[in-house]
């Protein structure tokens, strides 16, 4: 009972294959308290998933585990079908897992291309900084993403907010990710700039990656994701196809925890009732 | 875009502050307003001494002065930058000189007796590993235990000047041996005015190739340039300085004896009316000036430095980033601990002996030195230049005071006061900027 079905989770999928993630019956424990508790999940390519839940129901510790953030104290972690370890950043940034904090996570002090390279910076024949490489290169990336973008060579913090998303987003997107974990990716911008990151997000899907989004709003969620996981007191509710659910009953699974019959119903689900 | 010129790029601005025009060609503001305090500085001194303060000797001495401090000031900055504070830095140079003065005068001449042509280097490699080690030692616990740098470098402050006496239980260890002695600068730390035309016109050339190369790159990928007239101007005041400073140390002369000394070595004859021989450039002026070009390219580029800022901004996103924050942090502590070994023999040399007081209170000189240098306590912000040229202003203070014979207690008051209002005029600046 504790553990996900895991043959049931794969009934959701659109397609067949392999998935590029897969999270199974994932724990972590803070000084006793269970952040996570048994949660498995998974992403194709080119799906969005969305994450929903309160706050403090989970989702943004799931997702820090497969970041590299945090590490579990059980459960595996497949990409693309093989056991993998994530033990740092770094590791999940080498399987092409890359992510876009709620915080943005910006070195404030530096410029863009600063933040963009930080931590795989472009080097020259001679192990110095090439920053005349890397800020051509962010001019390229950014010039994607946000054409009106001047400041390259101001510190990140004197940049608007919308701006400093753009920084964050090319940052994920620059080093060819396979899939993507975008935390609360509006929450700090406004309705025009919520356009371009829901665009982009269809722009992403169609190269084939796969997307976790992770958002307290229901209505972006259900625009974009393909699937939905919900998540309650560290618990999956359940997961379910956006077409298959109505969003009152996705809110009947974040409040209560009830699951609809649509969804596949995870360990965290109220019972017989 | 990338091709504009600036003016056309901004002629939706009518009228433009003159801060806008300092940006535009890449010139720290607050720069400019250091050189200004110390030129204050250093006519308000040189009226008030009746000429003293500017006089070739008074310069060359204030150099030597400012080199102890002025190189640990440049690993001050990273540890500043990191938000870290090290107030052990005094103690430390205490404890490594007290070592390499029992070394060298005690140890080294019972293995191949003294004034053996290796004792110097072994002394000044020891200095450089023993500060290195406490060093990492420091940033170790800070690092990997958590343990606030404050406490840790409070702990370093008491626990080192311990060290320091119980090396020799309290003896003062001297004399140095004698190619040791130049690192401290004095007559036999002057290196000649041919060699400091060599070096000042190297220095030279290296500034104007430095700036070519800069701007020939950034034209190559198509970026803004600087106007040709800044980079010209920026490239004669930094070949300015430099030939300023090479021609006030040729003619600060030697006494006649020893110039006479020097003559004779070379096989010349002592002239009837004598001669008169410059010091040049002393040691631990150009050794301060290679911490200080070595510490700027690290910081400004190497990946390293990249991380050191990238930490004080944000070290939970330099973290999520990849960046092994920890071994970042405990490096930089290291590397403070290396540039206090070698201001520890700069120290020892130029006293020409060790004791277990040495360098008391120099932590919250160099902490001063990092600050006034437009180093910001809350981290991210700093440069090494600044914080040179910070301690060169404290030292110009305490210089120029002793001159004018300004009583000890009141030359601590005013260096006390000058550090509080320029970090308040810092302060001040950057609020409006914001």
């Amino acid at each position: 009972m504790s553990i996900a079905e895991p043959a049931t989770l794969s009934d959701t999928h659109p397609g067949q294959g392999t998935p590029l993630i897969e999270m199974r019956d994932i724990s972590i424990a803070f000084g006793g308290i269970k952040a996570v508790d048994g949660a498995s999940v998974d992403l194709m390519p080119g799906e969005v998933v969305g994450l929903l839940g309160h706050n403090g129901a989970g989702k943004s510790t799931l997702i820090k585990i497969l970041s590299g953030a945090y590490t579990a104290d059980s459960g595996t972690i497949l990409v693309n079908g093989e056991e993998v370890s994530i033990g740092s950043p770094r590791d999940a940034k080498r399987h092409g897992i890359e992510t876009i904090y709620q915080t943005l996570a910006l070195a404030d002090n530096v410029d863009a291309a600063a933040n963009i390279f930080l931590g795989r910076e472009l080097l020259t024949g001679w192990g110095t900084l090439d920053d005349a490489s890397m800020e051509a290169e962010t001019r390229k990336v950014m010039g994607r993403l946000n054409p009106h973008f001047r400041r390259f060579k101001e510190p990140v913090k004197a940049l608007s907010g919308g701006q400093r998303q753009s920084v964050a987003i090319a940052r994920a997107i620059y080093f060819n990710a396979r899939m993507l974990i975008m935390d609360e990716p509006t929450a700090a911008l406004g309705p025009a700039e919520t356009r371009q990151v829901a665009e982009l997000i269809l722009q992403l899907k169609k190269q084939g990656i796969g997307i976790f989004l992770i958002s307290h709003d229901l209505h972006d969620v259900f625009d974009l994701a393909d699937r939905i996981t919900v998540m309650k007191n560290g618990k999956v509710v359940g997961t379910a196809r956006t077409a298959d659910v109505t969003q009152d009953e996705v809110l009947g699974m974040i409040i209560s925890g009830k699951c609809p019959p649509a969804a596949v119903a995870g360990p965290g689900a109220l019972r017989g009732s | 875009m990338t091709e504009t010129a600036p003016a056309s790029s901004n002629a939706g601005q009518e009228r433009r502050s003159l801060s806008d025009h300092l940006r535009e060609i890449e010139f720290d503001p607050r720069m400019i307003g250091m050189v200004a305090a110390l030129a204050v500085i250093w006519l308000g001194f040189n009226w008030l001494s009746d000429g003293a303060f500017l006089s070739s000797r008074n310069l060359w001495n204030l150099l030597v002065q400012t080199a102890s401090i002025a190189v640990m000031a440049c690993g001050m900055v990273l540890v500043i930058v990191t938000r870290n504070i090290d107030l052990s830095v005094g103690s430390m140079l205490g404890f490594v000189g007290m070592v390499v003065g029992v070394v060298q005068v005690r140890l080294l001449p019972g293995i191949w007796g003294f004034e053996h042509p290796l004792t110097w280097i072994v002394s000044l490699a020891l200095a450089i590993s023993l500060g290195g080690l406490v060093g990492l030692l420091q940033g170790a616990l800070i690092a990997y235990l958590a343990i606030p740098s404050f406490i840790v470098t409070l702990g370093g402050l008491l626990i080192w000047r311990g060290a320091a006496w119980w090396v020799t239980q309290g003896q003062t260890v001297a004399p140095m041996d004698s190619r040791f002695r130049p690192l401290g600068g004095g007559v036999e730390g002057a290196i000649g005015t041919s060699a400091s035309w060599v070096i000042g016109i190297a220095l030279c050339l290296a500034i104007c190739a430095a700036a070519a190369l800069i701007r020939r790159r950034r034209k190559r990928f198509g970026f803004v340039l600087r106007p040709l007239w800044a980079e010209i101007l920026i490239a004669a005041i930094g070949c300015g300085a430099v030939i300023a400073t090479v021609l006030m140390a040729n003619s600060y002369a030697l006494p006649a004896g020893v110039a006479r000394r020097v003559t004779e070595a070379r096989g010349g004859s002592w002239p009837e009316g004598g001669l008169v021989i410059g010091h040049g450039l002393a040691v631990p002026v150009l050794v301060a000036l290679a911490v200080g070009i070595a510490m700027t390219f690290l910081a400004n580029r190497l990946r390293f430095g990249r991380y050191v800022f990238a930490i004080g901004g944000n070290p939970e996103a330099a973290q999520l980033s990849g960046v092994n924050t920890r071994k970042v942090l405990m490096l930089v502590f290291g590397l403070m601990g290396v540039l206090v070994g070698i201001s520890a023999c700069i120290s020892t040399a130029r006293l020409n002996a060790a004791t277990n007081s040495a360098g008391t209170l120099d932590e919250l000189y160099v902490i001063a030195a990092a600050v006034i240098g437009g180093t910001s306590l809350a981290g991210g912000v700093g440069t090494i230049a600044g914080a040179m040229l910070g301690a060169l202003v404290m030292q110009s203070l305490q210089s120029g005071m002793v001159l004018i014979g300004v009583d000890a207690p009141l030359q601590n008051i005013v260096v006390g006061i000058v550090l509080v209002v320029a970090v308040w005029l810092d302060g001040v600046y950057r609020k409006r900027l914001s």
